[in-house]
């Protein structure tokens, strides 16, 4: 029981890595990488560590999407093509 | 049947590979940074993996927890000093991405080596030449 539910974390987990990596819109990449700290935070709660799973929330989902969004408002949105 | 015992370490081997190629694949900057974040967590992810007991139970002593049934501590500690390290080094890397692009307008490596090369935004070696 406890295993599947495991499972499921890990396939999302790997499937929010993946939409992070290949997203051409960057900001849609960043937000994806969130909800992959977030998911990060409930298997830290399953792995038994609690104060790990509040740093994840707050910290990884939290303040590192904050300064992400701050960068690509300052510098561009959209990843550059590549024109030979 | 052993892989499927630690499948934890499977997942963070794969999330690991996943970090890496975007770092060495991936040609925007911010996405590297992303592959480099995706990269630490899975290393955080097995390390605590690594202090896991198998019906555990968090390791706080309150209304008589039994000590032998808990988790191994000394990895979330550890971890928990990582993880403010990797908030730390990403504020650091993001704010010279910032000053990368003032300077060049671009945040593609590839560009960025071109610039480099040819002098034409005017960069630090740029502006002596004539």
């Amino acid at each position: 029981m406890g295993t599947a539910l495991n499972l499921v974390f890990i396939a999302l987990l790997v499937a929010t890595a993946l939409l992070a990596v290949f997203a051409r819109d960057l900001l849609a990449a960043v937000i994806i990488f969130s909800v992959y700290s977030l998911i990060m935070a409930l298997m830290w709660q399953r792995l038994q560590a609690p104060d790990l799973a509040l740093t994840e929330a707050a910290v990884g989902a939290g303040v590192t999407t904050v300064l992400f969004v701050v960068t690509i408002f300052k510098t561009r949105r959209r990843e550059e093509e590549e024109k030979e | 049947m052993r892989l499927l015992h630690n499948y934890h370490y499977a997942a963070a081997m794969l999330l690991f590979c996943i970090g890496l190629y975007t770092v060495i694949a991936r040609r925007n900057i911010i996405k590297k940074l992303i592959g480099l974040n995706i990269m630490e967590t899975s290393v955080f992810f097995f390390y605590i993996s690594l202090g896991y007991l198998d019906g555990g139970i968090a390791p706080i002593r309150t209304g008589g927890a039994d000590p032998a049934r808990m988790v191994n501590p000394i990895p979330q500690a550890l971890i928990l000093t990582g993880i403010v390290v990797a908030v730390s080094v990403t504020a650091l890397a993001l704010s010279l991405v910032i000053l990368l692009y003032r300077q060049y307008g671009t945040l593609d490596v590839d560009r960025l080596y071109r610039d480099e090369d040819g002098g034409t935004h005017g960069g630090p070696s740029g502006e002596d030449a004539p």
